[in-house]
């Protein structure tokens, strides 16, 4: 096998700014085989995919197609060369108000020599053939729009593969499939590997990744941190690779709580997933980790009261708990640092100071009418609690750096005395010095509340959280003390299967 | 402040002023208590309504109905107290109420329809125009007018109503300041206060720069959408009631320019003090301007037609100011 390789990627560099994201990348495809690349975000997968599909150029390094040095300077020279990208977000792909036979033939309509009218009978001609080719079974005069998901990202690959590719990149294409409709795609995957196509398959789904792979390769931090291809393949060690610790922190000292303050029971947050229960205690910080898309993100939504689980109860300081919005959740003292400050948190024409203010105006106002000196304060003061560098609390958020707005965040939400604080990745795009600022003030103001933290970076567990719980398909499957945590048995959770080693 | 700040920042406070300056050397007259009196009575009406939009844009969103609401509102009042023969009170309450409901049915319309805000009022728009129309079968509405049914209609417009439109305030000068521009300035106030300096007014502002943020906040984001709607309403119908009684009838012909001077108004306030946003006092700003410019160009015997090009002028120039010259309407 070995040696064939149809496509060749050797010391491949990319740096935007001065900021390196791919170090020196080396990646071999073979004919007939699938290749899975796993990596954390912001490891470096999309740059990469975006540099063999033509959209960025490369910083250095070499890439080769069957032998032939392949540098495509647009997508369309990519696909002509032979590779073909299926890109993570599916409407990107299709147009949703055309046909599918405008769909499967959507490239065919612009270029040199194509005829400036158009002609539906040639279109469905050809349209037909592709999803013939395909063994695709949809109405070609089907809207878009109609179709579900699945279907729609079938029509792209098919269009796809119309071209007879050599190479094949899906990036995460389940991530917004049902199972039913991955079967499908994996069907497909199948026989185009039959076929002899290489595929690289990006995924962080681990049931995905056992279904396909024929060999995995791990990413971290812009480098290949792992290679795996011998049957059968050590998944806990691909997860290690991707997630694993870099260097040796020094262990924190995990305090354990007598005083629960957060019970939920039997709390089931999606279709087919196992109830969740877990207590909470005062005092503690509890990490929830877990890959991406395991239902991190759908558990801190349900505890915040911005989405209902499907049963269950909770218990918040011996009283039910059972918030019906963000408002009923901020009232009972739950508050959420959400994922993805840029969407959910900031609120961009607001200074640092309004930003603060935000959630507590109410309690900052009388009869409605705020009072603007102790909303000053306010932020004044958490500005120093959490060292935030800026000028003054008049500052815009858009002055400050990706960690400070961070801590603009979370000092929003520090602002008050929490029951329950919840952060969901609050370590995401957030540079290393201000996320050791902020995991140590979380942990040093952590008394009198419940402590949770979601994140998908095990280090960011262990260098935080008193005790960590991890999350496989939306339900809790595995509890460490973060003291001489059985790393182990963790990543074997993580990764989602039975632990074969016993070591 | 580099100086490109500082003409982000005043610019257009220093064209108002060289405006004015302009028109003071060039039309004789144009400086005078009367004059500037004249001035905000013709901009109380647009000013009162373009409050009312900047409400809606203040959520990010936008109302198109405005201009129809003010002239439903106008005719509703004549048609209660011409046809129905109530008083002056019924009227007012009829109007606010006409307001109120148009405002709710827009934000139901956007919030729980979800129709994208522009279409939604736009639909809204031309409902209205056909419906103000329908009791009268289009007729304008003044006392003694023949009824559909051969009736005549012998209702009149109550004192108390008319004095809306016409009675004056002594200010320094005898009968000075009417009653509308009173009006304006109050809401203009109250509605600078709600904005600036209340938590409702601030998570409005919250809601239109990040609903999801201001949703993950703890704010009921549908509920303060739908009361921006309801602002805008009310706000329009007080326009239309001022209208009412400046004119003293029902006139279907009337208040066709409402529309755009109110949205023209309430835009250039997004450039006045480089706010980059809607702002209350920026649409006073706004609608003055406007105001100022219309007048001085009358007075200059400028021709009707040519004022509806220049007031275009001065929109799109303000929106340069806003988007590109400040770089925040990016954002």
């Amino acid at each position: 096998m070995v040696g064939n390789a149809v496509f060749r990627v050797e010391g491949l560099r990319k740096s935007f700014g001065r900021n390196e994201v791919l170090g020196g990348i080396s990646l071999e495809l073979h004919s007939g085989q699938v290749t899975v690349l796993m990596g954390a975000n912001g490891a470096g997968k999309s740059t990469l995919v975006k540099i063999i599909s033509g959209v960025y150029e490369r910083g250095g390094g070499t890439m080769t197609l069957a032998d032939q040095d392949f540098a495509p300077n647009t997508p369309a020279e990519a696909i002509r060369a032979g590779v073909v990208t299926v890109h993570q977000n599916i409407n990107d792909g299709v147009v949703a108000d055309l046909d599918v036979a405008t769909n499967l033939t959507l490239d065919r309509l612009s270029g040199k020599g194509v005829p400036t009218l158009f002609n539906p009978a040639r279109v469905r001609r050809e349209a037909k053939a592709v999803a013939d080719r395909m063994g695709l079974a949809i109405d070609l005069k089907a809207r878009v729009n109609d179709l579900s998901l699945a279907d729609r990202q079938m029509v792209a690959i098919a269009r796809a593969l119309a071209h007879q590719p050599k190479v094949l990149i899906l990036d995460e294409p389940t991530s917004s499939l049902s199972s039913a409709e991955a079967d499908r795609l994996f069907a497909l995957v199948d026989r185009l590997r039959e076929q002899g196509v290489a595929i690289l398959y990006i995924s962080h789904r681990m049931s995905d990744i056992r279904r396909l792979a024929d060999r995995i390769v791990s990413m971290r931090d812009g480098v290949i941190s792992g290679a795996f291809d011998t049957k059968p393949l050590d998944y806990e060690g691909a997860v290690n690779a991707m997630l694993g610790r870099k260097i040796h922190l020094d262990q924190i000292v995990a305090r354990s709580s007598a005083k629960p303050v957060l019970t939920v029971e039997g709390l089931r947050i999606g279709l087919g997933a196992r109830p969740i229960s877990l207590t909470l205690g005062d005092g503690e910080v509890v990490a929830i980790t877990g890959l991406v898309g395991v239902g991190k993100t759908a558990l801190a939504e349900t505890l915040f009261g911005v989405r209902k689980p499907l049963t269950g109860t909770m218990t918040m300081n011996g009283k039910p708990y059972a918030p019906r919005s963000a408002g009923d959740a901020i009232a009972a003292g739950v508050f959420l640092v959400a994922k993805d400050r840029a969407t959910s948190g900031i609120v961009s024409g607001f200074n640092i100071e309004r930003n603060v203010s935000l959630p507590f105006l109410k309690r900052m106002s009388t009869l409605g009418v705020l009072k603007r000196r102790l909303e000053r304060a306010t932020a004044r003061r958490q500005i120093e609690e959490l060292s935030i560098v800026c000028r003054s609390e008049k500052d815009e958020m858009s002055a400050l750096s990706g960690g400070n707005q961070q801590k603009v965040m979370v000092a929003r939400w520090m602002a008050q005395n929490a029951a329950l604080f919840i952060l969901d990745e609050p370590f995401q795009g957030v540079d290393i010095s201000a996320r050791r600022d902020i995991a140590a003030k979380l942990r040093a103001s952590a008394n009198g509340r419940a402590t949770l933290l979601f994140v998908t970076e095990l280090d960011e567990a262990l260098e935080t959280a008193d005790r960590i719980l991890v999350m496989s398909e939306h339900t809790i499957v595995g509890e460490h003390r973060n003291a001489e945590v059985d790393l182990d048995r963790l990543l074997a959770e993580v990764a989602g299967g039975p632990l074969h080693s016993a070591a | 402040m580099t100086l490109r700040d500082h003409a982000i920042r005043y610019g257009f406070i220093v064209l108002l002023f060289g405006l004015v300056a302009y028109f003071a050397i060039a039309a004789d007259g144009f400086v005078s208590p009367q004059s500037a009196v004249f001035i905000f009575q013709s901009v109380a009406i647009t000013g009162v309504l373009a409050l009312g939009v900047t409400a809606t844009l203040v959520v990010g969103g936008f109302d198109l109905s405005i201009g129809s609401v003010a002239t439903s509102a106008m005719m509703a009042a004549a048609y209660v107290m011409v046809v129905l023969e109530q008083n002056a009170v019924v009227a007012v309450v009829v109007c606010l109420l006409i307001g109120a409901i148009v405002g709710l049915i827009n934000g139901w319309l956007i919030v729980y329809m979800r129709v994208p805000d522009l279409l939604a009022t736009l639909g809204m728009m031309f409902l209205l125009v056909g419906l103000q129309r329908i009791p009268t079968e289009g007729r304008s509405i003044a006392t003694g007018m023949t009824m559909p049914d051969g009736s005549v209609a012998n209702g009149k417009f109550g004192d108390a109503f008319l004095a809306l439109g016409r009675h004056r305030f002594d200010f320094f000068i005898p009968n000075l300041i009417p009653v509308s521009v009173v009006v304006l300035l109050v809401l203009a106030l109250l509605i600078w206060f709600f904005l600036e300096y209340t938590r409702f007014g601030r998570m409005m502002y919250a809601v239109g720069s990040n609903e999801r943020a201001a949703e993950l906040a703890g704010a009921p984001v549908k509920a303060y959408k739908i009361w921006a709607y309801v602002i805008s309403g009310v706000f329009a119908s007080i326009g239309g009631i001022l209208l009412a009684a400046r004119l003293g009838r029902g006139d279907i012909a009337s208040g066709n320019n409402l529309l755009l001077d109110a949205v023209a108004a309430a835009l250039i306030g997004y450039a006045v003090l480089g706010a980059a946003k809607p702002n209350a006092f920026g649409t006073a700003v706004g609608a003055l301007f406007v105001g100022i410019l219309l007048q001085g160009l009358t007075m200059m015997n400028a021709p009707y037609y040519t004022q509806d090009f220049v007031k275009g002028v001065v929109l799109v120039v303000a929106l340069v100011f806003t988007f590109a010259l400040s770089g925040r309407g990016r954002g």
